[in-house]
């Protein structure tokens, strides 16, 4: 069943008009060059003010409604792990919770091992642990819908794998995820695999035709060999 | 905390208000209606102005600062304090407003113009650097431009009337004057810390704030908008009073654990404890003349401005 309806979404200049309908459950891949519009596409999803187009989920029109039913349908996790203000682990997660549930945020901290982390200013971690912090933030109010733009990028290897089952377990029991990522190694572990390039979607498919079509070599300007990927010249 | 620091400014106020009594009371023995009027008159539209203006320099500083996601962003570093001092001059000396609420506006005007500035040359997302560099560049040209505007003013005496005043001075001011400074600064302020939840989440990221339906160009507009106007009123009645925009939040951010949205309350409650302070520090010591208010909270604001460049260039050592 189609839970997340997005039609003619913009980014202009970056994204041209695109219609996206993503099912209950589906664990989808991102994939592009540089600048293609993979976070534009996500962006737009997350309703950032340049983006024009409709996003609704389970029926509900995003843009109609108060923060904290927004909360309840999507969570946005940005490339950019800055932090400007020493919050501590454990208040950035209580950011994305209405109001402090505390026996929430000890299940994120568990889930995402920060316990030895949970009291530190954010902005003292290293980028790989404040990754940790901020998609603990985006799952706190367990959304419908979770955005995350390039969210194994400096994770240990233990954390990109730990991540993934993460997100498997969490799309089994019905929220959509969508994941920005560069990895053509992780596409055979999601269901769906989104090709995006110049500002649209290319391809979209089951990751493995995905990547077997002759497109999908032009645009990565690479070549499946037997022992991986090799550039294409 | 909380309890504590209302405790605190209530004490102050009253201090502020009765301090010395001897005045008082030599005004009552003569005639007790000579000492209402003296403290109604008198005292009260300095302790107001105070009070007010201390807690609008916190308010604003904490929103801004917030907004840059910069610990040193604040009214006087932005620009914003000696725009309004070149407006309310401009409009007092050049266009001969006498009336307070007009001169209100034209410093909230200068103020807005000062920020307007400072975001057209250094952008909303500017390093610590640019910001401070583009916000004395500016302070520096309406400082001159101030000058200027005096030394040919249609009036022989401006520079010498001015003087006090630019220093930033809370002597001498009517209700009428000390109303037309508070009543936009409060309406301003009550608008910003409506939006104290909306700048908390935009320490996570702008596109994090929209993704919770909260618009970060329009916030940072209203915040910009807003300060100017609660600085700019201020600043047009008692002068630009530098660094309690800059050290209150800083302080109250602590109490709020490092969220810059919330910090904005205690920072406004902080930077009246500090303003009131002052001043009683400028009554405390008898000079012939008083000591203007800027001029204290520049001496003891510098080291502490001092100790946070460098406990923030430690931060990126380390």
């Amino acid at each position: 069943m189609t839970s997340l309806c997005a039609n003619d979404l913009a980014i202009p200049g970056r994204l041209a008009a695109t219609d996206l309908g993503v099912a209950s459950g589906e664990l989808v891949a991102l994939v592009g060059p540089n600048g293609g519009g993979k976070t534009s596409l996500l962006r737009a999803i997350a309703r950032v003010e340049q983006a024009s187009g409709q996003v609704s989920i389970d029926g509900e029109n995003i843009d109609r409604l108060s923060e904290a039913r927004r909360a309840r349908l999507l969570a946005f996790l940005p490339a950019s792990r800055d932090a400007a203000w020493p919050i501590s682990a454990r208040d950035v997660i209580a950011l994305g919770l209405g109001s402090r549930d505390r026996q929430r945020i000890d299940e994120l901290v568990q889930l995402f091992e920060l316990t030895r982390l949970a009291d530190r200013p954010v902005d003292r971690l290293s980028t790989g642990e404040r990754t940790r912090v901020l998609l603990a933030r985006a799952l706190a109010s367990s959304p419908r819908l979770l955005l995350l733009d390039e969210p194994f990028s400096n994770l240990e290897p233990y954390w990109v794998l730990r991540l993934l089952e993460i997100l498997r377990g969490l799309a089994d029991r019905g929220p959509m995820v969508l994941v920005a990522l560069h990895d053509l190694g992780k596409l055979d572990r999601f269901d769906r695999a989104l090709l995006i390039a110049e500002g649209r979607v290319q391809q979209d498919g089951v990751p493995a035709t995905l990547i077997a079509a002759p497109q999908f070599e032009d645009i990565f300007r690479l070549r499946a060999t037997p022992g991986g990927w090799t550039i294409r010249r | 905390m909380k309890i504590l620091i209302a405790f605190v400014i209530v004490i102050l106020a009253a201090a502020h208000l009765l301090l010395p009594l001897a005045p008082l009371a030599e005004a009552r023995a003569l005639d007790p209606g000579l000492a209402q009027l003296l403290l109604v008159e008198l005292r009260l539209p300095r302790t107001l102005l105070v009070l007010g203006y201390g807690a609008t320099l916190g308010i604003s500083g904490a929103a801004l600062q917030a907004l840059f996601a910069n610990p040193l962003a604040s009214p006087d570093i932005s620009g914003a304090s000696s725009g309004a001092a070149l407006g309310a001059v401009l409009g007092g000396y050049w266009l001969g407003l006498t009336q307070p609420m007009a001169l209100a506006a034209c410093g909230a005007a200068g103020a807005l113009v000062a920020m307007a500035l400072l975001v057209t040359f250094a952008g909303r997302h500017a390093g610590t650097a640019t910001l401070l560099l583009a916000g004395l560049a500016i302070s520096l040209a309406a400082g001159a431009a101030t000058s200027l505007a005096l030394a040919l003013a249609p009036s022989p005496f401006a520079f010498y009337d001015a003087f006090d005043w630019l220093m930033g001075s809370v002597v001498d001011r009517s209700l009428p004057q000390a109303l037309a400074a508070l009543v936009p600064a409060a309406l301003a302020c009550l608008l910003l810390v409506r939006r104290a939840r909306a700048l908390d989440l935009l320490a996570l990221g702008e596109d994090v704030a929209a993704s919770l339906g909260h618009r970060p160009r329009r916030l940072g507009l209203e915040v910009i908008l807003l300060s100017a106007i609660a600085v700019g009123a201020c600043v047009a009645v008692a002068g630009a009073i530098g660094f309690v925009g800059l050290v209150a939040p800083v302080l109250a951010r602590r109490i709020t654990r490092g969220h810059p949205g919330q910090a904005m309350i205690p920072a406004g409650l902080i930077g009246a404890i500090l303003l009131t302070l002052a001043d009683l520090f400028v009554r405390a010591i008898a000079l012939d003349r008083p000591l203007p208010i800027g001029v204290v909270t520049a001496l003891f604001g510098t080291p502490i401005f001092l100790h946070l460049v460098v406990r923030m260039r430690r931060g990126v050592a380390a």
